[in-house]
């Protein structure tokens, strides 16, 4: 299994990972190696089984619709790397504006 | 010379009154200042408000009040789980400067049984890997020979443990990230059925795998942290309100009648000789207590390092992809050219690590379009075949015995050119993530040169009870199962 350098770049841009032209040259040749590990799933057969997402047998876990206190604003923004001190700062998104 | 006492002995100290938590807590400051210099188990030491919450401690016993029942004992804190006012860096760059604004569920519940929490310890970034060596910051070195790891990804907490520092702490165990450290260090290391511990407030890497888990010197050790930290929280829906019994109360009961399944392909190719002996001899100490022994099949086991490694890679691409530069964590610095979207991948770029990038691209390509069927689906039909393997198995027996690890601790620098090698490092630990059930690694001797080797124990989910009682045969018929390095 092989992965080409276009292959990584292209999973780099989904994963929204800007990498430097030698990580991408490493990672196709580990990530080609790893899958190529991981085709041995091939061998077994899955017809009628079904796909197991989760270890916990529980489902559609509720918690009663009441108000609660969550984290108060200021809280919320103490790790932000950009704020005025009321929203989280990014680049402008809108043209012209 | 109190360090290398168990957290039971030191609580025993506590409630004569022979020495006082500020004491217990100075010695192992102490010890962490004359050794951690060499190994590096810890990020941080918060020294300060250790010292602290050991007063209150001891001016709560002193008037008598009602303590904890781990009043005073000190711990140290995997650096994946929050504690409020504490950074929570998760061994990466992306999080250098990330500090907690509440405590996980597991910190609420030490505080309240009155743990002394001594510092951060080391991981690999993210908690992924098995060796430390994927950490952003420093190089946790075992213990037990400096140029070795210490395993991973909770090297830092089970070195910790083993050099004296602390005699208890928290790890988490994605895929053995628990287990193997325990090995590789001599320690006691115990991965919970998933959703026995909630999981609010550990930084989430596969949340389909992922649960919190003891590191102590000795089982019983082990079973007071379980006990202390586990149980319902509605704040993680995956946690299960499961009543929880007494693992304490009936752990020096021998289980009559225990049936120890052990698997033919767990002992071929790849699995170190001394290693192998070990675990045989871990064998027939259980069958000289009057265990009988017991082939059982794992027919689909050989794909569980194929199936993990979608599995939770994807579930990592999905969780990490929190990391945007914009609410927490790392942000690049930018011009006024710059789109968001460049901002997104400069700051990700930046902030990650070789590994974690490497296990977000794995994890995008698996559900990535046209081929999410093919790899991500097929794993988890897979992960279910495995699970079954282990309900049927559990038919015939109580527990699974197996090696921890294919080998002892192996050379810093040895595997880390090379990701899938690393990878079968979990070969052993790996199905019981995948199956959702407890599993337990033990130390069960020394190699000739010296290096501890773990022997894992397996058990069907919710039977922790079950678990540490046969770890504890074998711990009590074993004196050499309790070994200090010596520094």
């Amino acid at each position: 299994m092989t992965l080409s350098t276009e292959d990584v770049q292209k999973v780099a841009k989904l994963a929204r990972l800007k990498l430097t032209p030698d990580e991408v040259e490493q990672f196709a040749g580990q990530l080609g190696h790893i899958l190529g590990y991981v085709e041995m799933l091939n061998e077994v057969d899955t017809d009628n089984v079904q796909p197991m997402a989760h270890a916990a047998d529980v489902t559609n876990v509720f918690r009663s619709d009441e108000v609660q206190a969550s984290l108060p604003r200021e809280t919320a923004l103490e790790n932000a790397p950009k704020t005025d001190g009321k929203y989280f700062l990014v680049p402008q998104i809108l043209e012209g504006s | 010379m109190n360090h290398y006492k168990s957290a039971s002995e030191q609580l025993a100290q506590l409630q004569s009154g022979e020495t006082t938590s500020v004491e217990l807590v100075q010695q192992h400051l102490g010890r962490i200042e004359a050794v951690d210099g060499n190994v590096n188990a810890f990020l941080e030491v918060c020294s300060d408000s250790a010292l602290q919450q050991a007063e209150e401690i001891d001016r709560q016993r002193a008037a008598g009040e009602k303590v904890g029942r781990l009043a005073g004992i000190p711990i140290a804190i995997k650096d994946n789980i929050c504690v409020e006012g504490w950074k929570a860096s998760c061994a990466s760059k992306m999080l250098e400067n990330f500090t907690s604004v509440y405590d996980s569920h597991v910190i609420e519940k030490l505080k309240a049984a009155g743990a002394v929490l001594v510092g951060r310890t080391n991981l690999d970034e993210f908690a992924m890997g098995s060796s430390c060596e994927n950490s952003a910051f420093q190089q946790t070195n075992n213990p037990w020979d400096l140029e070795r790891a210490p395993g991973g990804s909770s090297g830092g907490s089970a070195a910790a443990v083993a050099a004296g520092m602390v005699p208890l702490a928290l790890g988490s165990d994605t895929g053995g990230s628990i287990r193997q450290p325990a090995s590789f260090c001599g320690v006691v290391g115990m991965k919970p059925t998933y959703g026995r511990v909630s999981r609010y407030g550990l930084v989430a890497f596969a949340s389909s795998l992922d649960q919190i888990g003891p590191f102590a010197r000795n089982v019983a050790d082990a079973a007071l942290l379980l006990e202390s930290v586990w149980g319902h929280d509605r704040r993680d829906s995956t946690s299960v309100d499961v009543p929880t019994s007494s693992l304490s109360d009936q752990l020096e009961e021998p289980l009559k009648g225990l049936k120890i399944g052990i698997v033919p392909e767990h002992f071929s190719n790849g699995l170190d000789d001394e290693v192998r002996d070990k675990t045989e001899q871990a064998i027939e100490s259980y069958r000289s207590q009057g265990a009988t022994i017991q082939e059982v099949e794992l027919p689909y086991a050989k794909y569980g390092v194929a199936a993990y490694y979608i599995i939770a890679p994807s579930e990592a691409s999905s969780n990490l992809s929190r990391y945007d530069g914009i609410h927490y964590g790392h942000r690049a610095s930018s011009d006024g050219n710059m789109s968001l979207a460049d901002l997104y991948e400069a700051s990700r770029g930046e902030g990650f690590g070789p590994e974690v990038k490497r296990r977000i691209m794995l994890g995008a390509y698996a559900l990535s379009s046209g081929y999410y069927d093919a790899y991500y689906l097929k794993a988890l039909k897979v992960r279910r075949l495995i699970a079954e393997d282990y309900q049927k198995a559990f038919q015939d027996v109580d527990v699974i015995l197996s090696p921890t690890s294919p080998t002892p601790a192996f050379k810093l620098g040895e595997l880390v050119d090379d990701p899938l090698k690393m990878y079968l490092n979990d070969i052993y630990t790996i199905g019981a993530n995948l199956a959702g059930i407890p599993g337990i690694s033990i130390s069960a001797g020394q190699t000739a040169s010296g290096l501890p080797v773990g022997v894992q124990l397996l058990a069907p989910a919710f039977e922790e009870a079950k678990l540490f009682r046969a770890a504890r045969m074998y711990e009590s018929a074993n004196s050499e199962s309790r070994l200090t390095p010596a520094m």
